[in-house]
């Protein structure tokens, strides 16, 4: 396995956005300087609300390998109620990153060897406007805090990129205030 | 695939959508809609409809181009062969999805494999960059004078098709210089030139027209270096008909198609800092197949492992089957032996691929292929 890959697997539900959040982290990632890029979707039977998972992966070199990522460094959840449902945590190397959509503290999680950040992504959106349950933008301010590798500021500019006509400041202000309101746990 | 259409500004589409190639012409027709093509969209009533359509437009003197998948080209399947044996110069991109039944929404090549006899040009691509040079090549050998045919571009449902990944798109004016314009032979809308098209051809000169698409397809084996060469000199990527990848001092070799090469390569980078004497060979152009070029690349190689993503029940995989016509009269033929894997969409890993080349090893110690078939990752096997 190179080591110089980054591995970071989203888990959504069908029509939460995780496959746009994960773009829209390559994007960003991209204009960063990491010139190889992947987001490989895993694909079921796209119901919506059905638990869905999509792998990024991030390097400075090229990557060759499409296949779905089986040891990631980090995860990412848009709905904590899937944490009860998937194993999100299958695989994950030791030591790594779960940012998880809740309004639980991150100690209210046991999951050994990894640090937990958490942040109320539902709250948080509606407030800025968005409609109910979008909560795909505003969890790219939680990983940008969490990650700490990308920075907020181009991620919120991938974000406007994204969403251009469908209200790209209020997607981008969901993410820059949920990146204030992140919890990152002391493990 | 649609920004690679838009780029190219075919005068024709046809289409119907079928997953996983729908959002080619689904961002395509946003193309048209917003005035950045000149292209007459005709949208159908299924598949055999659109193929009908675009043989129509074709033959009327217009560029063609339209996106499909699986069950989508099986309903195209009678005027697949119409579209080659009146030599329509129609470029497809098809992404690659399993037959049905089970429905499967995921890649495999049972769908083109299925239609391999078909009288199209099948090029494969591992990755988003090699499908869309290959869209791009597949315009001008399509409509070179010596080949005519239609041209399959393939690449991987989902796996590639569905994929975020870094590549580089080409300026649009170097690639309509590039392709050049369409050039049409009897087109039936020259009312000054009358012809007739698609008539009756029985026991006297059916044959004849048959071996005649057989030359045309053997010219394009030609034709598809010349384009390559003359796409690398433009773009500065160079194609073969299939691609050697640490083949020269290599032992032992996986043959394979499309998305799982690059993992092979990945494997094999690995296993050559050991000093493990491995390596690739990908096929890029399926139809027409490279027999004697794929023998004399693997000169010197003692075993091949070939993979095959598609079945033909009853028979080994359609791959395997071209490989070792391909071996039969080399002077010193390799073991050679078949795999099966990744039906309907199922994962295959880098541990997965050390895997066959640990097989691969013990077959070569031991000097024996001990299953000459099997599946790979398969429950009951």
């Amino acid at each position: 396995m190179r080591d110089d890959i980054i591995e970071i697997r989203w888990h959504g539900r069908g029509g939460q956005g995780a496959i746009t959040a994960a773009k829209i982290v390559a994007n960003a990632a991209f204009i960063s300087g990491y010139s190889g890029v992947v987001m490989a979707p895993t694909f079921g039977t796209e119901r919506r609300g059905a638990p869905v998972l999509t792998s990024l992966k991030i390097s400075k070199q090229k990557i060759y390998d499409l296949s779905p990522i089986t040891e990631p460094n980090m995860v990412v959840v848009l709905d904590h109620l899937i944490v009860d449902e998937v194993n999100v945590t299958g695989g994950m190397k030791p030591g790594g990153l779960i940012v998880i959509n809740t309004p639980k503290h991150p100690d209210d999680f046991d999951f050994e060897n990894l640090k937990v950040a958490t942040a109320d992504v539902t709250t948080i959106a509606g407030e800025v406007g968005l409609p109910p349950g979008v909560v795909n933008t505003g969890i790219i301010g939680a990983f940008a805090k969490a990650s700490d590798f990308i920075g907020l500021d181009v991620l919120a500019r991938a974000i406007e990129d994204e969403f251009k006509g469908k209200h790209p400041q209020r997607n981008s202000k969901a993410a820059r205030i949920t990146y204030k309101n992140t919890i990152v746990g002391e493990k | 695939m649609s920004e690679c259409m838009r780029q190219i500004n075919p005068d024709v589409v046809p289409a119907f959508p079928i997953t996983p190639s729908t959002q080619v012409i689904e961002d395509f027709s946003q193309f048209v809609a917003d005035g950045k093509v000149d292209t007459e969209i005709i949208t159908v009533e299924s598949e055999h409809s659109a193929m009908s359509a675009c043989i129509g437009a074709a033959a009327a003197g217009g560029r063609v181009m339209t996106a499909t998948s699986s069950a989508g080209m099986a309903l195209m399947w009678e005027m697949l062969y119409v579209a080659s044996s009146m030599r329509q110069p129609i470029v497809m991109t098809l992404i690659n999805r399993a037959m049905s039944a089970p429905i499967n929404i995921h890649a495999d090549h049972s769908d083109s494999m299925g239609a391999r006899d078909a009288g199209w040009i099948q090029l494969y691509a591992e990755n988003n960059q090699e499908a869309y040079d290959n869209l791009i090549m597949a315009i001008k050998i399509a409509e070179n004078m010596d080949v005519r045919l239609p041209v399959m571009v393939c690449m991987d449902g989902f796996i590639i098709s569905h994929c975020v990944q870094t590549m580089q798109l080409e300026d649009t004016e170097k690639i309509r210089l590039f392709v050049g314009e369409f050039a049409s032979t009897y087109p039936v809308l020259d009312t000054e030139n009358p012809a007739s098209w698609g008539a009756l051809d029985l026991q006297d000169y059916y044959m004849e027209h048959k071996r005649a698409q057989h030359m045309a397809m053997k010219n394009a084996k030609n034709v598809i270096k010349k384009v390559s060469g003359e796409f690398a000199d433009i773009f500065g990527r160079k194609y073969e008909l299939f691609e050697s990848y640490q083949l020269e001092d290599a032992e032992r070799v996986i043959i394979a198609i499309n998305s799982v090469c690059g993992e092979i390569k990945e494997v094999i980078d690995e296993r050559r800092e050991k000093g493990d004497r491995v390596g690739l060979l990908k096929i890029r152009s399926f139809r027409p197949f490279p027999y004697e070029e794929i023998a004399a690349a693997l000169e010197g190689v003692k075993i091949v492992t070939v993979l095959d993503r598609s079945e033909s029940m009853g028979a080994y995989g359609p791959l395997f089957t071209e490989i070792r016509t391909a071996l039969f009269n080399a002077p010193q033929k390799p073991m050679v032996y078949n795999r099966i894997f990744g039906l309907g969409g199922r994962e295959l890993f880098m541990s997965d691929i050390h895997d066959i080349f640990e097989e691969n090893k013990t077959y070569l110690e031991t000097n024996r292929v001990e299953k000459m078939f099997d599946y790979l990752k398969v429950r009951g096997g």
